[in-house]
């Protein structure tokens, strides 16, 4: 099944042509990465799925995009609870400036989950399916900002899965941390991939062909291939893919 | 367990499997051999196709976890010999399913005494326990075991040099019996073979666990 689908969008910014006529399906309980060359729409296309760029001035879309079967900018769509169920994760860790237990139970408590058992068994199983639980369990009063930079992303992830996500967006998630906490975020998209969609946007193409099942490859704002990232990286159908991912541009 | 981890294992996992449908193809081959079972001979050279494609999966294998995972040291050192090793072992099957076709070609059970003079039951199974011992040293990585095959291929070497003397002195005194006797040469040729596959791979083996290039070098080496 298709958890998510892009079918010919179109992206403006005001008179810039961002994105042109991507059409894409997702299936469920897969990681898809998106790789390209640094401004060729892949992270514009990745908030096509939450509608962040509803908030950028100028924007205009056309085209159609589906989280299950649905129409996301329809207008009967409730754009929080659409945001409530694609979690983000951005490419600088940032966390509340609360403490570890508070940044994962407030979303819980913004959603109207007032139980306190409820809230602090979440925050453990949130926490816990995000790697974090065993080195955090003593310090849950702790700001947050104590954290080292892996252990904030993995905070982040934590926060985005407590409010039971089924898509997960993750905009270089990894670029900003260092290799060892690269390899714990790369085997936790892995693992939680078993339970969620997981678009990740990625300049690393290594990490690319480490951590998904399907890779795209954007340019000038085009999609212009798509495929099971073994075949991506090992016999890419178009030259720019093959140009790209062996080095020679971009 | 990473998942490159899970990967590598599924690839040893795969290559064992296929080693042990090789040395069960020689076990075949030697029973055909000697009770002159052409239907086993038959089903030998029909698995043939089986080993051919595990060989194709297991260099996709190789091939897509070099450009996915970009293994380095041991990591890599072990993909590098999977491929080899996997090459090897599918000339051994072939060459068993090349012993099965002589069965099969041949009009009548082969003579005993032909067997015997020739030593080629005993090459068959010395070359059968050369892959049983290798793929042992390839499961444990034990190099000291995979250091001990390249003496052994010794004996496959003596029986494949005196094979030429002994099978023309059987023809000379029994010339109705050519036809067998020029096949169990042919085979006694395949087999010498076997053993060079079984070097290799533990040259492969010693590569993979100590990072040491033994292939062209002397016998000094290969203590």
């Amino acid at each position: 099944m298709h958890k998510i689908q892009a079918k010919s969008i179109n992206l403006y910014y005001k008179d810039f042509h961002a994105l042109k006529d991507v059409s894409i399906a997702i299936r469920e309980n897969t990681v898809t990465a998106l790789i390209g060359p640094s401004g060729c729409g892949k992270s514009t296309f990745l908030r096509i799925f939450n509608r962040m760029n509803d908030l950028i001035d100028g924007v205009r879309i056309t085209g159609i995009a589906l989280m299950d079967e649905e129409d996301i900018y329809d207008r009967k769509t409730q754009v929080d609870e659409l945001r409530r169920k694609v979690g983000m994760v951005f490419q600088k860790p940032n966390p509340f400036p609360k403490s570890i237990f508070e940044n994962v139970a407030y979303g819980l408590r913004v959603n109207g989950i007032s139980d306190k058992k409820m809230i602090e068994e979440w925050v453990e199983r949130s926490l816990s399916k995000a790697a974090l639980w065993d080195e955090v369990k003593d310090k849950l009063k702790k700001s947050a900002f104590e954290l080292s930079g892996g252990q904030q992303q993995r905070l982040c992830i934590a926060r985005a899965l407590a409010i039971k996500p089924s898509v997960l967006l993750m905009d270089e998630p990894a670029s900003a941390l260092d290799p060892i906490s690269t390899a714990k975020i790369e085997e936790l998209i892995y693992d939680l991939k078993k339970n969620y969609t997981i678009l990740i946007v990625t300049h690393n193409m290594q990490q690319a062909g480490r951590v998904s099942d399907h890779t795209g490859f954007f340019y000038l704002g085009e999609l212009v291939e798509y495929g099971e990232t073994k075949t991506i990286f090992t016999n890419p159908k178009d030259k720019k893919t093959q140009n790209y991912i062996t080095g020679r541009f971009g | 367990m990473t998942h490159l981890d899970e990967e590598l294992l599924q690839l040893k996992s795969a290559i064992t499997e296929m080693w042990q449908q090789v040395i069960s193809q020689l076990k075949k081959t030697q029973e055909a051999l000697v009770t002159y079972d052409k239907d086993l001979a038959r089903e030998i050279t029909a698995h043939e196709k089986r080993v051919n494609a595990m060989e194709l999966n297991i260099d996709r294998d190789c091939e897509n976890i070099i450009a996915l995972f970009n293994p380095v040291a041991i990591d890599l050192r072990f993909v590098l010999a999977v491929l080899k090793i996997n090459n090897n072992l599918e000339r051994s099957g072939d060459i068993a399913g090349g012993i099965a076709k002589f069965i099969v070609k041949n009009e009548s059970p082969f003579d005993e005494k032909l067997l015997e003079v020739t030593q080629v039951l005993l090459m068959i199974e010395e070359a059968k326990d050369m892959l049983e011992d290798v793929l042992k040293a390839f499961e444990t990585e034990d190099t000291k075991l995979a250091r001990r095959i390249f003496k052994r291929d010794e004996l496959l070497d003596e029986i494949n040099i005196r094979a030429n003397a002994v099978i023309a002195e059987y023809i000379r005194t029994n010339p109705e019996k050519i036809d067998q006797s020029l096949y169990i040469l042919s085979a006694i040729r395949k087999l010498e073979r076997v053993g060079d596959q079984c070097k290799n791979i533990a040259e492969e083996i010693i590569f993979y666990v100590e990072a040491k290039v033994l292939k062209h070098g002397s016998k000094k080496d290969k203590k």
